[in-house]
């Protein structure tokens, strides 16, 4: 079952990568949202650093689900899905793989991208450092989240708006933790590790329910 | 045309049978058939035929897996008891699956890795239909018969007993016609069963019945 998922996740991820699949929309959404950032409010250096948590999260977060709204369309369409219900993989399985591909094209390269955007926004090097910790344990969980928006998106052919609609709410615990962990490792009082902690917990059910219940959307379209 | 037919060495088809009883389809609003059963041996091919929009390729989805009978049910007989259906069956639709800024070879590697028990390596598979050196080639260049030799492959590169087949040969010239029906002759000799809708005649050999549906009620 090993060697049929990472086929998959190969796949996916070439797919993302060659012209056209849009693995670098993500990273330039998200720096045009954080450098666009300082021209809005001002020079004040310490206010940047202040929000500076917050906007990189929010662009994290909505740069994450770009090109989710295609990830299930395409092969709906092309009858890769009705290709993919005869393998050896459970149609949950399936789902999770085409997430980890997403996330290996589009949320990774955000996580490598976020230290020099926070270097913009006068983040200091313990908030760097806090910022990455929460992207690479927060955005997986968006993009799993990101996975039931998109199986509706692609068994019902509508378009990214259900994505927004349908992700963002249940995004939402995941944006609140996360800036309030990187925020209290750069002032406190609160240690880091509590609401990281909690930031962990949600994106581990995340993990678990966006794969399933994206594979029950799939099911109940057909 | 010459598959080294290794059917019969792992496991045997022999005694495989696909039956479907008293199946009833019915999309929205409309029953497009009820009470229809019938059932496919190991070496038949079962041509579904009638005028368009009167459930073939509803009635395929339907022996797939892929919808779900409204009464009624389909089943493969005679199977090992623990494999679930649908890694036993290619669905072959109106849709090739590939993905055109893949290469062909590619295309079909994917496929051989992910639909598992595997048959012919993807440059045999290739070879089978005709795409012999067009390996290399990403799949947005092949014209739409191409496409769908490419898709056909695809039946090659996973050995499984049930082929259903929806118009397959949709953009084949009669040369690949013919050669796709010897590929359905060679599937039904090593012990495989075939369920396929199609207008154009295809010779699937002796093993071949039709069954015609009647016109929507």
């Amino acid at each position: 079952m090993t060697a049929p998922f990472l086929a998959l996740v190969h796949r996916d991820f070439l797919l993302a990568m060659r012209a056209g699949g849009g693995a670098g929309l993500g990273v330039v959404f998200f720096l045009s949202v954080v450098t666009v950032v300082p021209f809005a409010v001002g020079p004040d250096l310490a206010l940047l650093a202040r929000i500076a948590p917050a906007i990189l999260w929010i662009g994290a977060m909505l740069a994450s689900l770009i090109g989710l709204e295609r990830l299930f369309a395409a092969d709906v369409e092309d009858g890769s899905m009705d290709a993919l219900a005869g393998a050896v993989l459970p149609l949950e399985l399936v789902t999770a793989a085409k997430g980890l591909a997403h996330w290996l094209a589009t949320g990774l390269p955000l996580v490598v991208a976020a230290p020099f955007l926070a270097l913009m926004l006068n983040l200091d090097l313990p908030g760097i450092g806090a910022l990455m910790a929460t992207l690479l344990v927060g955005t997986p969980a968006v993009t799993a989240l990101g996975l039931i928006g998109a199986a509706f998106a692609g068994a019902f052919r509508r378009g990214g708006l259900l994505i927004a609609v349908l992700v963002l709410p249940l995004a939402i615990p995941v944006l609140i933790f996360a800036v309030s962990a990187t925020n209290a490792a750069i002032t406190g009082p609160v240690p880091f590790g509590t609401p990281f902690q909690v930031l962990a917990g949600l994106s581990l059910f995340a993990l678990v329910l966006g794969p399933v219940a994206a594979a029950a959307a799939l099911r109940a379209a057909r | 045309m010459c598959i080294a037919p290794n059917a019969g060495l792992d496991d045997s088809w022999s005694g495989l049978a696909f039956v479907g009883e008293s199946l009833a389809c019915r999309r929205g609003t409309r029953l497009l058939f009820e009470n229809l059963s019938f059932s496919v041996r190991s070496g038949e091919a079962l041509v579904v035929t009638g005028a368009n929009g009167v459930g073939k390729s509803s009635l395929l989805r339907l022996a797939a897996g892929l919808l779900t009978a409204t009464s009624g049910r389909a089943r493969l007989e005679g199977d090992a008891a623990d494999t679930r259906m649908s890694e036993r069956t290619h669905y072959l639709g109106h849709d090739d699956a590939l993905k055109a800024s893949l290469t062909v070879r590619e295309n079909l590697g994917f496929w051989r890795a992910v639909l598992g028990s595997q048959g012919l390596p993807v440059e045999d598979a290739l070879d089978e239909v005709g795409l012999g050196g067009l390996g290399r080639l990403p799949a947005m260049v092949l014209s739409a018969g191409q496409k769908r030799r490419l898709a056909i492959a695809r039946l090659l590169v996973s050995r499984r007993p049930l082929w259903v087949l929806d118009e397959p040969t949709t953009a084949l010239d009669a040369q690949a016609q013919a050669r796709f029906a010897a590929l359905g002759r060679t599937h039904l000799q090593a012990g495989g069963l075939i369920l396929a809708a199609t207008h154009t005649p295809l010779d699937f050999g002796p093993g071949a019945r039709e069954l015609r549906l009647g016109a929507p009620r």
